[in-house]
């Protein structure tokens, strides 16, 4: 509820300080949460969380380990239901229909909202071209593209995750074969094909190294002119390279939602304000 | 934690019973590798062995032509080897997708009870003697029909192979980290696509072992077939009709007292083997990973 109101005030206070995204209107709510709760079993993992996710933007959640950010992230799509004992509890709404109760099948929300883990996960059983066309290959029979209309958007989609230039030549090659840091840009590539509106990553670079945290980094700044990007990062630093609007965790319940320079120079919250100065987590 | 300790030329401080751990380290690493030495000799002695006695009578005859009656020359054992690789035809085309199938529901439905129960059934099964499973497919497919079938022989070896190829199936499947399963998940795919086109297309190569290891296991079975299969003289591919096979007749050609028939029960001995190695390198060679091992 505390995290509501905030979410609230700084909607509305700190809009002109989020620059040339600056007009943000209720219409580019892309992804929004109401009291939704997350559970492990009988945990409470995730507490009431409200927050809004905008088209054209980049949001960030920060937090100590532990504290649900990744959970909150996996209700977003419903991947938080296929572990078993879980399940989410309140409103998800994509586009203004609640996934949980708005009549999408889980499938359907995850055509629309792409997701990147923490561990690059190319498929090792397929070629590099194939693993971007992966999630093509299973669309409705309308919607499906024509062999070369596949190797257009397998282009398209690697050139959107700079990946292109580094393995046109070798797009039959087993995926396993590229570097991590090229694998998690596949990964982005292989979920940018299906057009998805939301791209959530869940920690894309806790298994890189600086040189490819950076070019993902880079990636992950440019792609927000055409999907919503929520990303979850234990980094502070990156959060504040990348985000333009931060949403703090803190056990299980948003402390605090706000675009990202005013998270990060004026706090609020006495919590959010000892998180980032360093005295915890 | 402190421990007694000497100071050896040179200053560094080493524990006192160092000499006694390189000793025990020594002796249990030649123990290790005698243990290794005695594991692999059986095959070497046996593939020696066949070789040595069975080389003798190979000849194209023995494959191309049939049993002669005793005291006559030559004859070899074509219709056991053709009815050999019928059965296995049989059994692997009955056994395979019901022990796969068994497998990666065992994987899927993991913790749960009947998951437990299934698991539980497919063991006591791997452990049932093989005369067993005989008599039971005699019970059910041959005394019902009045005669032997090759079709009988082929169900017997089934049931054998079922267990086997599930567990290793199930087991393959884990292997396979859950991570994949998610990303698939992630991009849409349903459940039991995931599972299919990911999990386990990824699980393949385990589980052609797994199939491989449950062919060469059958393909010398001799025990569910006496009954069942029975043997044949005479050249049979008939599904509904008695069938020779090679353990069947390696067997009634050993305890024969003919010395010509016991050259030919050795030659069909390394027929047989070689058979198996034959099915085994060839599948291995065809499921080859196409890209490599990547990273495990």
């Amino acid at each position: 509820m505390v995290a509501g109101m905030t979410e609230l005030a700084m909607g509305v206070t700190l809009r002109p300080q989020t620059g040339e995204h600056s007009a943000i209107a209720l219409s580019d709510v892309r992804l929004e949460t109401r009291g939704l709760d997350a559970f492990f079993g009988a945990t409470r993992v995730v507490k009431d969380a409200a927050l809004r996710v905008y088209d054209r933007q980049v949001t960030a959640i920060i937090g100590p380990s532990g504290c649900g950010k990744s959970t909150l992230l996996r209700c977003l799509n419903r991947m938080h239901e296929t572990v078993v004992g879980a399940r989410a509890e309140g409103e998800v709404l994509f586009s203004g229909t609640d996934v949980y109760s708005g009549g999408m099948s889980a499938v359907t929300v995850r055509r629309h909202i792409g997701m990147v883990f923490q561990r690059p996960t190319p498929f090792p059983t397929m070629s590099i071209r194939d693993n971007v066309a992966a999630g093509l290959k299973i669309l409705p029979r309308a919607d499906r593209p024509t062999r070369s209309g596949t190797d257009e958007i397998v282009e398209q989609a690697l050139r959107r995750a700079a990946l292109w230039e580094e393995v046109k030549d070798r797009l039959k090659q087993g995926a396993v074969m590229l570097s991590g840091g090229q694998q998690q840009r596949l990964c982005i590539a292989r979920a940018l094909a299906t057009q998805p509106e939301v791209l959530l990553l869940d920690e894309p670079t806790a298994s890189l190294d600086p040189t490819s945290t950076m070019r993902v980094e880079e990636l992950v700044y440019e792609l927000r002119a055409d999907v919503a990007v929520v990303i979850v990062t234990h980094n502070m630093q990156q959060a504040a390279r990348v985000s333009d609007r931060t949403a703090f965790m803190l056990a299980g319940e948003l402390v605090e939602v706000g675009a990202t320079s005013a998270i990060f120079t004026a706090p609020t919250d006495a919590r959010t304000e000892a998180y980032i100065t360093g005295r915890f987590g | 934690m402190t421990q007694s300790t000497a100071v050896v030329p040179g200053g560094r401080r080493v524990p006192r019973n160092v000499t006694r751990r390189r000793v025990v380290s020594a002796v249990m690493i030649v123990l290790t590798y005698l243990a290794a030495a005695a594991a692999t000799l059986p095959l070497i002695f046996i593939l020696a062995n066949l070789l040595r006695q069975g080389v003798g009578s190979l000849h194209w005859h023995f494959f191309t032509s049939m049993p002669k009656p005793v005291g006559e020359e030559g004859g070899g054992m074509a219709n056991a080897i053709a009815g050999t690789l019928m059965l296995i035809t049989i059994a692997s085309a009955i056994g395979l997708p019901i022990g796969i199938g068994a497998g990666l529901f065992l994987a899927e439905q993991r913790g749960t009870r009947v998951a437990n129960v299934v698991r539980f059934l497919s063991d006591v099964l791997n452990g049932l003697p093989s005369i067993v499973v005989g008599i039971f497919a005699w019970q059910l497919l041959v005394r019902p029909f009045h005669h032997f079938s090759a079709l009988a022989g082929g169900i017997a070896l089934a049931v054998m192979m079922i267990p086997i190829v599930a567990r290793t199936t199930e087991e393959m499947i884990r292997l396979v980290p859950v991570s994949l399963r998610e990303a698939a998940l992630a991009l849409g795919y349903t459940r039991w696509r995931t599972s299919l086109s990911i999990v386990l297309r990824s699980a393949l190569p385990g589980i052609v072992t797994g199939a491989l290891v449950a062919v060469a296991r059958i393909a010398g079975e001799t025990a569910p077939l006496l009954f069942t299969a029975f043997g044949n003289q005479f050249w049979s591919t008939s599904p509904g009709q008695p069938i020779a096979a090679l353990p069947l007749q390696i067997f009634s050609y050993a305890i024969s007292p003919y010395d010509d028939w016991h050259a030919q029960a050795w030659a069909g001995a390394l027929v047989l083997i070689a058979l198996v190695l034959v099915i085994s390198v060839s599948a291995r060679f065809a499921t080859r990973s196409r890209y490599g091992r990547g990273h495990d």
